[in-house]
């Protein structure tokens, strides 16, 4: 009996007239824990009773103290009749089980109920006394930590990343049990709710032993999701990433506003000079490595982890002579694991490698009844064999993890997909071994780092490349070989080197198909899928061309199914990536050359596009510097393609310039129309209207090239249904419409936030669902966040600087790289190797072939089509972009500690007032630093309404509904002792309503970080002012220097 | 294709200045569209008809469910569904309850119950302001009167305790809940030069004078039966004011008044001649004002008799307004030197506050 929770219920205020004849109500409050309960006296006469109850105390085990929540029920007492219930506030205990985080919950919560919404409020007081325990086979883990935070939260140093945890608890909907005929729909709803609760609580301690278990004592990263199967049942399922993380103690230690973990970042950067510079000084090392040949089949034939000393400080330290043991330890650490997954998206500076490419795999299921919730095998077997398919991908792309990982369903009917994908990286070891390893670790040669460009080095064999692709030198460091697009789910590496800004990047597809049954519904689903993956990378690589960027992060690809079409929407944050080469533009070609008027036609449009692209390079300030040097081009010769797709002709244009022997300049990609379909995606092209001047946007953290953050933030959620007329049920139609209502959506936002301006908008996640024949519907999260216009108006100005910046660094690769050479050898990377082997010694490569052949089916661009559509049968194809490379430079963190600090001399604006809590998706807060973190925030609600029309239609009641899960998250972060929700994320939002019964109903899942944090005004100026320095050079070179 | 649902929820409630002045003012979504249309807001933002009439429904929605709250000031304070920063709350409050001056003119001093309400059509028809706006105008007069009717103690703190307005726009309400609970007639045709200004200024200096909580006379002791109350006049005071009487029935007193006032104004009025020639008649029309006070008929004519009694004579003789004040000063003052007269402090109370009032009221 570990543990006593202690509960008092002090008032209530605003309570709902439940008495017509006095206008007044009889209140008495219900606590309930696991199946004990207790009441309070019966306040008589108020709307605002005072109870001031005496301390309700429950003996529990912790293992309930996990599962259940508390329930407090308020009701009006009545004489004569039953007592009439006003509603319920749930209260999550397990903020409390853990001793860094709140120590009591006490506020005032929003009165719930599921017909009613909320009604007045109680203000409650809880706290738990835990009891050593001791039994080591305890069936609970209080202690464990849960973040949402996909990075290292902030507060805590990771000492061991170990890796993959996932559970999955199914049971019974209540909705769909016997007894909901007869039971009310709130009975119906309340039963749901807590039944949600309970399995999430349940998962969350089953997750916590998995956690324990491999020693680690927190989960980041944690995605908690619930998959409504209807007549087959309620699925939750979870994944995370197991840590062990130290807390910081001096919060001076870290960066305040920045984004990833902060200790070290800021380290780095303070050894070395701020200069750009820098970066090239790291790059050398890696590069020249002879040691690294060895390494080099290494990396090919084994899941392998490659350390290229990217980031800095911490990472830089391992030293070339452990090289070996490193990677055995890498190995037999990740082989260890069932599933090298992390769900994180950022990462300690030096953890990241390399990057491969997204991989991805799908899978369509038929949904069965659970018949034993006990034992949820079936569901683990799905998830299972797709994770494996992930892992053989990862590998195919020669990589031994899988980073940015996450899992997705969509249901309709009995028809579900099953989804996972992530990105292909190669990791340092440092992380995920035990603190042994650190000895050796530490001595590690600072010379070691990379420069931003590290992550972009392709980690597999030239020779033996899963797809297709145009390699060529990496156009930052010149030494190893980058492909020439890098598509990624990962946020943009801190330390990356990005040219200009970015920009948020969307594929939208529709396509119809035939209703059918069960399994021929399935066989058509998986028929479409290879397609529409197929068709959405074509659209997002053409976006990104005519954008003149060369990589996407934070790619993600929803594919949703109805009763009559499937829906794929993808979102990215396209960028220039200095170490890729320049993209190509996009070329048009007729297929009947002959007619006249139609060359006339083909060649208007090709003015547009160049127009556009030359349009959107000004608009997003990139301007590369003429890079005049040697490339090499690709070893692998191109097949023309002849599709109406695009496709690469990397080729040409670095290679070209190097070589300059073959062809002048060339454009990489050529667009082939020769039917609609082409006519239709050249057009969808040149729809995007780009957003409004002094608006950006992106679906990652942060904007690359934006660094001066100001602490205005608003988060909002933005819902929108259309019906469609079913005449117009062609797939151009289709498309049509989706594409007009995303873009009329993002139009509305900005006219919405127009006060903000300059803001962008970051962490834009659109969700599409089909909740009905003719429905769709797209929900949108995001946070617009201020920037300095002051600062926005010198972008224009780092033209000039930029290329003085780009000078430099060329000028000191120039002298660094006689330094690197001699360094080489000496300190040489395990195995950074892959590309350099391929540059140096391309013989050397005897990468066994065969594991290879497998993964070639998915390539890229068009080659990919045909093997994909073979090879690809029902499920799972891996989504294979050009391969990825995440840049670890200091960069990153400085968007957001710049901002602050270039506050300080900007008034600080008005602080919170009292009781304010900002809500962000956003890991960090701007200008200000997170000194606590308070527990997981994971809410489930139902509403349900019999009157519609009196509540003023959907659009009021899903309003009202929305507005008030807000304001029950911010309740509970309040009596947390919170002032913000950083990661927050609205997982769910399923909206279903009978216009002409005048009913509707709505599911809302909401998770996300309860947090402490403090202006960044009220910091010492001392902590505030290094990482600006340190920051600021990589992203906005003119600042510092001038 | 047909958008059956579009919302937009920010975790701080966005409050558009410019839409919540047309909801206000009780326009349609349509019509609020069509306005910021005019208003050149498609050209300044580059957004679409579409786009705006978007974010119109949006704002209309949320000021609607603002509305309930807004009922009950203190509650939009302390309610957690809609996170609003402390200034925005202030100016929801203060514009909700702000009001039309044509409105406010046609029925102060009228009763706010449901037969006024039906005048409402008319009103909206006569000063063109929407049927709606009119309403809420109404609503929140009658809102604010049923709260603090009954209530003790100063009838703008009161105000502003339960409705968190601006001094200035407490002020304004008092005097609108003091003129609909004492009835003023404000609305004959010969008092139509009047503002609402010139109601609040007499409807201020009589609450502070006039009403049983004006000059200390505040019971102490809460429990009293005495209605302390800053919305009804003082009544024994009203009982008082007939002995004033006596200055116009007492043949003599009246005349020594009258030798006083002129004696210590001549030469300094432009219109001394006109008011030697009228000093009876005027003094006879404030003393009988004041003596029939004690009917609740002759109370809410008061603004009717001054006007006619003392405003009109006055203004057809064409007095300076500097010589009114200087006559008041005197006519009040003399009193004191009057040795038969008794209610020295009476007549101040009644004549400091109709000084102020007539002075207010002497206008074109």
């Amino acid at each position: 009996m570990p543990g006593k929770l202690k509960v008092k219920i002090v008032a209530g205020r605003h309570l709902p007239v439940m008495d017509r004849a006095s206008d007044l109500t009889d209140a008495f409050v219900e606590v309930k824990f696991g199946n004990t309960t207790f009441k309070t006296d019966v306040y008589l006469k108020s709307l605002n009773p005072q109870w001031n109850s005496e301390w309700f105390k429950f003996e529990v085990d912790d293992e309930d103290l996990q599962d259940e929540p508390l329930q407090i029920t308020v009701l009006d007492h009545d004489t004569y009749s039953a007592n009439d219930a006003i509603g319920k506030v749930y209260i999550d205990i397990d903020p409390l089980l853990y001793s860094e985080a709140a120590t009591v919950i006490s506020g005032w919560f929003p009165i719930y109920d599921t017909i009613h919404g909320i009604r007045g409020e109680i203000n409650v007081v809880v706290k738990v006394d835990l009891f050593n325990d001791l039994n080591r086979f305890r069936q609970s883990s209080c202690g464990v930590k849960f973040f949402c935070t996909t990075s290292i939260p902030k507060c805590y140093r990771a000492v061991i990343i170990h890796g993959f945890v996932e559970e999955l608890v199914v049971n019974e909907d209540p909705e769909y049990q016997w007894i909901d005929r007869i039971r009310t729909p709130r009975a119906s709803n309340e039963a749901r709710q807590r039944l949600i609760s309970l399995m999430s609580g349940e998962l969350q301690r089953k997750i916590g032993l998995k956690v324990l278990e491999m020693r680690g004592n927190a989960v980041v990263g944690y995605l908690q999701c619930f998959d409504l199967e209807g007549e087959s049942g309620l699925v939750v399922r979870a994944i995370g990433t197991a840590c062990t993380l130290d807390k910081l103690s001096s919060p001076a230690a870290f960066l305040p506003a920045c984004n990833s973990p902060s200790k070290e970042m800021k380290e780095s950067p303070l050894v070395h000079p701020p200069s750009h510079g820098c970066r090239s000084t790291h790059n050398s090392p890696i590069h020249t490595a002879t040691g690294s040949r060895l390494t080099q089949n290494f990396s090919v034939s084994v899941p392998t982890l490659i350390y290229t000393g990217m980031g800095s400080g911490s990472a830089g330290k391992e030293g070339g002579p452990f090289k070996a043991l490193l990677r055995q330890q890498t190995q037999s650490a990740l082989e260890q694991r069932e599933f090298p997954f992390f769900t994180l998206t950022a990462f300690p500076p030096g953890f990241l490698v390399h990057v491969g490419g997204v991989v991805s795999a799908r899978s369509v299921k038929l949904l069965d009844r659970i018949h034993n919730p006990d034992e949820p095998e079936t569901r683990d077997a799905w998830w299972a064999e797709i994770r494996q398919e992930i892992k053989s991908h990862a590998k195919a792309l020669g990589c031994h993890a899988v980073v940015g990982y996450s899992e997705s369903t969509s249901i309709c009917e009995e028809v579900c997909i099953l989804s996972a994908s992530g990105t292909a990286a190669v990791l340092n070891p440092r992380f995920l071994q035990d603190g042994t390893m650190e000895g050796c670790l530490e001595q590690r040669l600072e010379e070691n780092l990379p420069a931003g460009c590290g992550f972009c080095h392709i980690p597999y064999d030239e020779l033996n490349m899963p797809f297709p692709a145009h390699l060529t030198y990496c156009c930052n460091c010149r030494k190893q070989k980058v492909p020439d697009v890098l598509f990624t789910t990962i946020d943009l590496p801190t330390d990356a080197i990005v040219i200009g800004k970015g920009c948020l990047i969307q594929a939208r597809l529709c396509r119809l198909k035939k209703k059918a049954q069960a399994e021929a519904n399935a066989t058509a689903i998986s028929n479409l899928l290879p397609f529409m993956e197929y068709e959405v990378h074509t659209q997002l690589m053409n976006k990104l061309k005519l954008k003149g960027m060369n990589a996407l992060f934070g790619l993600r690809i929803q594919i949703t199914v109805g009763e009559n079409m499937l829906m794929g929407l993808a979102s990215a944050t396209g960028v220039y990536l200095a170490a890729l080469p320049t993209p190509g533009g996009i070329q048009i070609a007729g297929k009947t050359p002959n007619d006249g008027s139609y060359e006339q036609h083909i060649s208007h449009m090709q003015k547009k596009i160049n127009d556009t692209i030359a349009k959107n390079k000004e608009l997003y300030e990139i301007n590369p510097p003429e890079i005049a040097e040697e490339i090499i081009g690709s070893p692998i010769p191109e097949p023309r393609q002849r599709s109406r797709l695009l496709r690469s002709q990397s080729e040409s244009s670095d290679e070209v310039m190097e070589l300059d022997l073959s062809h002048g300049k060339k454009d990489a990609f050529v667009l082939e129309i020769d039917d609609t379909d082409a006519m239709e995606d050249v057009h969808s092209l040149l729809t995007d209207v780009p957003p409004p001047s002094g608006f950006y946007s992106c679906n990652t953290e942060i904007m690359p090239g934006i660094n001066n953050w100001t602490s205005e933030i608003q988060m909002f959620t933005s819902v929108r249904v259309i019906r469609l007329s079913s005449l117009n049920l062609t797939n151009q139609a289709l498309n049509k419409n989706f594409n007009d209502l995303c873009e009329n959506l993002l139009k509305s936002l900005y006219f919405k936030l127009r006060s903000m301006i300059p803001c962008c908008l970051c962490h834009v996640n659109f969700t599409v669902s089909l909740p009905e024949d003719e429905l769709i519907q797209v929900t949108v999260t995001a946070v617009a966040i201020t920037f300095d216009k002051n600062q926005a108006l010198q972008t224009t100005k780092p033209h000039v600087e930029k290329s003085l910046q780009r000078a430099s660094t060329d000028n000191e690769e120039l002298l660094q790289f006689p330094l690197e050479l001699c360094s080489d050898s000496l300190p040489s990377h395990p195995f950074p190797p892959a590309k350099e082997h391929l540059e140096s010694a391309s013989s050397n490569s005897g990468i066994p072939a065969a594991q290879r052949a497998t993964s070639v089916d998915y390539s890229s661009f068009a080659d990919r089509c045909s093997s994909w559509i073979e090879l690809i049968k029902l499920k799972a194809q891996t989504i294979r972009r050009g391969s990825i490379k995440t840049t670890v430079t200091v960069e990153k963190a400085s968007p957001m500690g710049e901002g602050n600090f270039r506050n300080r001399s900007a008034p600080p604006c008005a602080n919170s007032t009292v009781g304010v809590v900002k809500m962000t998706p956003l890991s960090f807060i701007p200008g200000a630093k997170i000194t606590k973190y308070l527990g997981i925030i994971n809410m489930f609600f139902i509403r349900e309404t019999t009157s519609l029309r009196e509540e003023g239609g959907v659009s009021g009641f899903l309003h009202a509904f929305i507005a008030e899960v807000f304001a029950m998250v911010r309740a509970h972060v309040a009596a947390l002792g919170g002032n913000a929700v950083v990661s927050y994320i609205m997982k769910q939002c399923v909206f279903m309503e009978n216009p002409n019964k005048n009913q509707a109903q709505c599911l809302i899942n909401v998770s996300g970080d309860a947090v402490i944090f403090v202006r960044e005004s009220e910091l010492e100026v001392v902590s505030a002012q290094q990482p600006t320095a340190n920051c600021q050079p990589l992203c906005t070179g003119g600042e510092v220097t001038t | 294709m047909t958008s059956e649902l579009d919302i937009f929820v920010g975790n701080t409630t966005l409050i558009d200045e410019d839409v919540y002045r047309l909801w206000l003012d009780g326009y349609s979504v349509s019509d609020a569209v069509a306005l910021r249309v005019r208003s050149g807001i498609l050209e300044q933002t580059g957004a679409t008809a579409a786009v705006l009439q978007s974010d119109t429904m949006d704002h209309y929605r949320t000021f609607h469910m603002l509305e309930r709250l807004l009922h009950a000031p203190p509650k939009l304070l302390h309610q957690l569904i809609f996170q609003i920063p402390p200034s925005r709350q202030a100016l929801l409050i203060e514009r909700y309850y702000a009001f039309d001056e044509a409105f406010v003119r046609e029925v102060l001093g009228k009763k706010l119950s449901k037969g006024t309400k039906k005048d409402l059509d008319d009103i909206s028809t006569k000063t063109g302001i929407t049927l709606k706006s009119c309403r809420r105008q109404f609503d929140n007069f009658k809102r604010v009167f049923k709260v603090v009717e009954e209530m003790r103690g100063s009838l703008v703190d009161n105000i502003q305790q339960h409705f968190l307005l601006s001094d200035r726009l407490a002020r304004d309400y008092a005097a609108i809940v003091f003129f609909a609970n004492n009835r003023f007639e404000t609305g004959k045709k010969k008092l139509q030069y009047l503002s609402f200004g010139d109601f609040a200024f007499c409807a201020e200096l009589m609450i502070q004078n006039w009403t049983l909580g004006a000059i200390g006379e505040a019971p102490t002791d809460p429990d009293s039966q005495v209605d302390d109350m800053d919305v009804d006049l003082d009544k024994e005071f009203l009982q008082d004011l007939k002995e004033l009487k006596v200055l116009v029935a007492d043949k003599d007193l009246l005349d020594l008044h009258k030798s006083l006032v002129c004696t210590a104004l001549r030469g300094k009025l432009s219109v001394f001649s006109e008011m030697e020639a009228n000093f009876k008649n005027l003094s006879r029309g404030l003393v009988n004002v004041a003596a029939k006070l004690t009917h609740n008929k002759d109370v809410r004519d008061l603004f009717v008799d001054l006007v006619e009694k003392f405003v009109e004579p006055c203004r057809s003789d064409h007095w300076p307004l500097n010589d009114v004040r200087l006559f008041l000063n005197q006519y009040s003052a003399s009193v004191h030197s009057l040795d038969g007269f008794r209610h020295p402090t009476l007549w101040d109370r009644y004549m400091g506050t109709l000084r102020g009032c007539l002075l207010r009221l002497y206008h074109d």
